[in-house]
């Protein structure tokens, strides 16, 4: 789905979001007059200090608003920006104050839901998409922690090796099955069905702890990760 | 990887109260040794994970020489292996059994 | 765990250390109890397709201590398994403690030493640093101190740079890099001229401690010493704490301000320069103190602001 498709089967003609560069924001209303906040990317957005801050400021702007209205983030990303100069001027707590942002939005009244409809990667899916209290997707999306050719370079092994075991191992291979069998990923929506009632259902959806743990044992994608962290938790609670 | 197993008689047991003792780290040209007090005081039991298939006579080599100079008996010894040389190996075994000795921390 | 305490008023350097050395010095002496050791031998399922050695604590040590009496949770990451990256069991581990701090209202510290995300447990990792930084959050807005310690080899980079930007203080020492692409990613995206990978000095003046501490990007410098990483913990734990809209639109502010100010800078003596350093030039030779001196007479601070 094109971002005006996915737009349109959201919001049909009730929105008011723009794209500016790549990136994007604007305000929609719900059929029940609720409004919606929509910020987020486009064109595979390289997510650099510059994106972030500006982000964040209006995220910010949408936590201190007493209205409750949930913020809907699109995703279409690469990763983080690499460049000397995000790195200099600390691109880590950009990316981390976008992340709090989010999750502070949260706090404040605002559900925060993440539509992964292109890629996502690394620092970039962290400090957003991940960062966001569900996150959905589209069949279409493909995200991931980092490329094939550069884990084949970083890691030093050969990429024929590497896609073979991608075959075998979800664990580590990108794509949105991957991350759906993790846990990241809460459901990937039916472009098939108006995106309306399935954005207004996982609404509904009463807010939960962080059940991506739990998601991941369930599915299979990460079967140690939940037992060990409550482990974690019981032993330092038994302890005092 | 392959598992390695020795099951070695051990004149004495090894001294002090320690219940455990970790050495090392799993890093290129090193490994990890962990220590345990188990099983009987004449037995040593290793248990090696190493990612070099066809080491067995040299490992079992350094088993044998770790044993013959030390009291290591009445210890469970386990091995993560990250491609270590017979002489760190064996420099670890011994790093690990004075730790178990020490009095308890 | 158990390793040979330094012998007393010997410096131990911190970079140098393993993990466990450096809970050693840093924690009360006696006051560690570990949660799930290396006897539990929870290690990585995932190596083994790779023909990778597993460690028995998985590259991470928790659990619970004092520090000059008070009690915390403490981490540290060995730098020297796997890059002390990321992995499933790992990052579990280190989510359950910060999950723990909020339950028992307890501050934390973690000694960062991390290269990122594990790329063999690439979606594992990637997403417990997610969940990390949720339960971070969470802590902190309960009104608990979560402090980072960066000065290990493997330095603090990846979702590993993007947790200690949640966190309430950082204590950095000269050898310590906080960056989220490592240099040589950057180099093989983006070319040597953007980049250049094996330009040690290029890569300390861009994300080294010392940069960080005058950028705001860091709060206290300290020696590489495992001594004076504790004497910065105990007053790490000491400062002002929070999360609100306060503190977050006072980050916005300095962030904002940051890219105004040094934003075309295109070098960290650059950035020193406009900081108003009299010889940028020379900072990489001085001495802690002969830095702190200049550096706090002119830094950006993140004070109440991170």
């Amino acid at each position: 789905m094109t971002l005006d498709e996915i737009l349109t089967s959201l919001f049909g003609e009730a929105h008011a979001v723009a794209l500016d560069g790549d990136s994007l924001s604007g305000r929609a209303t719900l059929p029940d007059g609720g409004v919606v906040h929509v910020l987020g990317f486009a064109h595979r957005a390289e997510l650099g200090v510059d994106q972030a801050i500006e982000l964040a400021g209006h995220v910010l702007d949408i936590a201190r608003a007493d209205d409750g209205a949930p913020i809907l983030f699109l995703i279409d990303s690469s990763s983080q920006r690499m460049s000397r100069r995000d790195e200099l001027m600390g691109l880590n707590e950009y990316l981390a104050h976008l992340a709090k942002a989010l999750l502070f939005a949260q706090q404040t009244g605002h559900r925060t839901v993440g539509l992964l409809y292109g890629g996502s990667a690394a620092g970039a899916f962290i400090a957003t998409a991940l960062a966001c209290d569900v996150l959905v997707a589209l069949p279409e999306a493909h995200p991931e922690v980092m490329d094939l050719p550069s884990m084949a370079r970083v890691t030093k092994l050969p990429l024929e090796v590497l896609q073979q075991k991608a075959q075998t191992t979800p664990v580590f291979a990108p794509g949105l099955e991957n991350l759906v069998l993790a846990g990241a990923i809460a459901e990937v929506w039916d472009p098939a069905r108006p995106l309306l009632d399935q954005f207004v259902a996982v609404l509904a959806q009463p807010i939960t702890d962080d059940p991506r743990g739990a998601l991941g044992k369930a599915r299979g994608g990460r079967t140690r990760a939940l037992d060990i962290a409550e482990t974690v938790v019981a032993l330092a609670t038994a302890h005092g | 990887m392959e598992t390695l197993h020795f099951e070695l008689a051990a004149p004495s047991p090894a001294a002090g109260s320690r219940m455990t003792a970790l050495v090392g780290v799993v890093a290129s040209g090193n490994l990890e040794v962990l220590l345990e007090r188990e099983g009987p005081p004449d037995r040593c039991v290793i248990e090696i994970n190493t990612a070099a298939h066809g080491f067995r006579p040299l490992w079992e080599a350094v088993m044998h020489d770790f044993i013959s100079r030390r009291t290591a008996g009445g210890l469970r010894i386990s091995i993560n292996d990250g491609g270590a040389r017979p002489d760190t190996v064996s420099l670890r075994l011994a790093q690990g059994l004075r730790l178990i000795e020490e009095p308890q921390a | 765990m158990n390793t040979r305490s330094p012998a007393p008023h010997t410096r131990l350097s911190w970079f140098e250390a393993g993990a466990r050395q450096r809970l050693a010095s840093l924690l009360d002496p006696g006051s560690f109890v570990e949660f799930i050791g290396p006897e539990r031998r929870q290690t990585s399922p995932h190596l083994q397709v790779f023909d990778l050695p597993v460690q028995f604590d998985d590259g991470v040590v928790v659990g619970a201590a004092k520090i000059n009496g008070a009690p915390v949770l403490v981490a540290a990451q060995e730098g020297r398994f796997m890059g002390g990256a990321f992995g499933e069991v790992h990052g579990a581990k280190l989510l359950g403690l910060l999950r723990a701090a909020r339950t028992l209202g307890r501050d934390t510290v973690i000694a960062f030493d991390t290269g990122g995300v594990r790329l063999q447990e690439a979606n594992a990792g990637e997403l417990a640093i997610s969940e990390i930084i949720r339960a971070l959050v969470e802590a902190r807005t309960a009104g608990l101190r979560i402090v980072g310690l960066i000065g290990g080899r493997a330095g603090c980079y990846g979702g590993g740079g993007l947790i200690a930007g949640c966190c309430s203080t950082l204590v950095v020492s000269e050898q310590g890099r906080i960056s989220v692409s490592g240099p040589e990613v950057i180099e093989t995206n983006k070319g040597v001229e953007e980049f250049d990978s094996r330009d040690r000095a290029l890569v300390w003046r861009t994300m080294g401690g010392k940069h960080r501490y005058l950028l705001g990007g860091a709060d206290l410098f300290v020696d590489d010493d495992a001594a004076a990483f504790r004497s910065g913990a105990i007053i790490a734990l000491r400062r002002a704490t929070g999360f609100d809209g306060k503190r977050l639109d006072a980050e916005q502010t300095r962030l904002e301000r940051r890219l105004a100010r040094f934003g075309a800078d295109g070098d960290g003596r650059d950035v020193w320069r406009s900081l108003g350093l009299a010889d940028a030039d020379v900072v990489p030779e001085l001495s802690t103190e002969a830095f702190l001196r200049q550096a706090d007479a002119c830094r950006e601070t993140a004070d109440d602001a991170r």
